[in-house]
């Protein structure tokens, strides 16, 4: 028996070594991937069970918080459920038929991913995608495995001031550990975040360039294959955090993501199920690096007094891994393949923008980052307003049923450089549509109103009181 | 619900907060943040002289002047604002007695378990700074 991974009705083949028809998800891997449905984002919304709940009495919601979480479509949750039901064997260790499913169904998700990325080969690519936690384990891995052992005092790690945390910390704590120093790229006089300015930090001193691909806070993306040839020049490994790209821009088809030497992304953004995180690496980079976890499922042989380690990527996946969860991350993805992923980056494009134009426009409301005539908006829009905190207003807009997230989004850095502690941030997705934008602003002028007539509580007088003792 | 938690008074409290301000020399001082949005709080509090000169036990001194400087949310500026009216003229036995409880039902707010941590932050602050008092008793005031 074959497992489809897919839907009912779709017609699939499973792929299998020698075969030369490939076949991945629903495309035909190698070619335009054809016959995609035409993108409505009201047909997609029906797909998603939780957008059609009220958050409070009278109340729909109106979900803009898509960049810290994805909602799951039915095809997930059918997925997640069929494992589960069906075949809730462990991999790669049992003979019987629902072992050797459950084993198909999480490795066939491997070129699933790698496809997604862009790859031109997905099968042969499938060894280079490592199933972890989420992208922050995956960070973890390349700061730890690789980097850990490698960078030396001296040694300069290339980041950009508005990284996420899950790209920040690790390396700091290896700057800490090995006496790496840490170099940031900057944003413009404009609040973007622009590939010159990454340009500008890198040195032959440079020996990782860890930086996002599409910033959380600016939702500015930074192009990929210039920084593998910026890596490249210098000697330097690229590692891309792909947490928000890997969702929101399409994959260059010509497999350009995939010359990073290390790609990290989490799952649930695409609309998978949270617990599972993607490193992709380079063959050469995954040899070279070291396991930070030991024990089932990434041995070659054990003895008492010596272990050597199985083949990349199983070498990085001990214990049970996160079978129902990788299977479902596939699932998110052949969902997100049946529609046109240009129109979709262009749909959220369009509807940031808009959102960003309209916000800019109302009296105390200021967008971070660059301005509201910036094109390069990649469905993400950060904002603050002069007389309402974050985190009020985002509960503010919860009363009216909209989904906003408020605080610092894991970038205190970038918050800090810009004079701010904190702002609000709408993000769209696919099931986004105008009416959401609406609602928003409806919530946005609403605050504003309630709030205006109180000033801002921000700081007044010096930060320092007295002396200390 | 949310036209109780954002009532007159507590945006009223949070705009015009009389105790907001510097402190010079104060004898209690503490900062603290909340993670979440990055939100900074510092309290000052200044002590009134022993009452009794020969009593040394710096509890029983009242608290002359609370001030705290920072930004934070409505709800957290409010309910510092709330805390140093409440406090001032206390003694530090009586703030070190004052628990969060206390607090929230002076605020008599609906407070999710996220912004609780916004409605505490200002208490917090002030638990550390007489936390600190205490582990440095022995030294001269």
């Amino acid at each position: 028996m074959r497992w489809d991974p897919n839907r009912e009705g779709r017609d699939v083949i499973m792929a299998s070594d020698g075969d030369k028809n490939r076949t991945v998800g629903n495309a035909p891997v190698g070619s335009a991937r054809q016959e995609r449905r035409g993108f409505d984002s009201r047909a997609m919304r029906a797909a998603f069970p939780a957008l059609h709940r009220e958050v409070h009495p009278g109340k729909p919601l109106v979900y803009l918080d898509s960049a810290a979480t994805a909602p799951k479509p039915q095809a997930v949750l059918d997925a997640v459920r069929r494992y589960d039901a069906e075949f809730p064997a462990n991999v790669h260790r049992g003979i019987h038929t629902l072992a050797e499913e459950a084993t198909e169904a999480y490795e066939a998700a491997r070129a699933t991913v790698a496809a997604w990325l862009g790859s031109t080969d997905p099968l042969g690519d499938a060894s280079r995608v490592v199933f972890v936690k989420n992208a922050t384990e995956a960070l973890n891995l390349v700061a730890l495995g690789w980097a850990g052992s490698r960078l030396e005092k001296g040694d300069e790690v290339v980041l950009t001031v508005a990284e996420h945390h899950a790209n920040l910390v690790p390396w700091r704590m290896l700057a800490e550990r090995r006496g790496v120093t840490l170099r940031y790229a900057d944003l413009d006089a404009e609040g973007r975040l622009t590939f010159e300015a990454v340009e500008a930090v890198v040195s032959e001193r440079t020996r990782v360039l860890a930086v996002t691909g599409l910033s959380n806070i600016l939702g500015t993306s930074l192009p990929v294959d210039r920084l593998v040839a910026l890596g490249r020049s210098v000697g330097a490994a690229v590692v891309v955090d792909l947490a928000q790209a890997a969702g929101r821009l399409p994959a260059p088809v010509n497999g350009g993501w995939l010359e990073a030497d290390f790609l990290a992304f989490s799952g649930h953004k695409l609309g998978g199920p949270t617990g599972v995180g993607v490193l992709v690496g380079r063959p050469e980079r995954l040899e070279e690096t070291e396991p930070i976890l030991g024990g089932g499922g990434m041995i070659a042989r054990v003895d008492l007094d010596a272990v050597t380690w199985t083949e990349p990527p199983h070498k990085f996946e001990a214990g049970t891994p996160p079978i129902a969860q990788a299977i479902g991350l596939a699932a998110a993805i052949d969902f997100l393949d049946q529609f046109d992923r240009v129109a979709i980056a262009a749909h959220e494009q369009r509807l940031a923008q808009r959102a960003a134009r309209e916000l800019a426009a109302l009296d105390g409301v200021r967008l971070v980052g660059a301005g509201a005539d910036r094109v390069e908006r990649h469905g993400i829009v950060s904002f603050v307003c002069d007389a309402v905190h974050p985190h009020d207003l985002a509960q503010w807009a919860d009363a009216d049923g909209v989904a906003i997230r408020a605080g610092h989004h894991c970038g205190q850095p970038l918050h800090r450089r810009l004079g701010l502690t904190a702002s609000a941030r709408a993000s769209f997705g696919p099931y986004n549509d105008d009416a959401d934008v609406d609602c928003l602003i409806a919530t946005v002028r609403s605050a504003l109103a309630r709030f205006g007539r109180h000033r801002a509580t921000v700081a007044v007088g010096s930060h320092r009181i007295g002396t200390p003792r | 619900m949310i036209d109780q938690l954002y009532c007159d008074e507590i945006l009223d409290l949070a705009r015009n907060s009389p105790h907001r301000g510097d402190l010079n020399h104060p004898d209690l001082l503490a900062c603290l943040s909340n993670p979440l949005c990055g939100d900074e709080l510092t309290i000052a509090l200044k002590l009134a002289p022993p009452e009794n000169p020969d009593d040394t036990d710096p509890d029983h001194r009242r608290i002359e002047a609370f001030r705290f400087v920072g930004h934070g949310c409505a709800i957290s500026q409010a309910a510092v604002e709330l805390l140093a009216e409440h406090l001032e003229g206390r003694t530090l036995a009586e703030a070190r007695a004052f628990s969060e409880r206390d607090l929230l039902d002076l605020l008599g707010l609906p407070l999710t378990p996220a912004r609780l941590k916004c409605g505490l932050l200002g208490l917090r602050a002030l638990k550390r700074a007489l936390d600190a008092e205490a582990r440095d008793r022995g030294r001269p005031f």
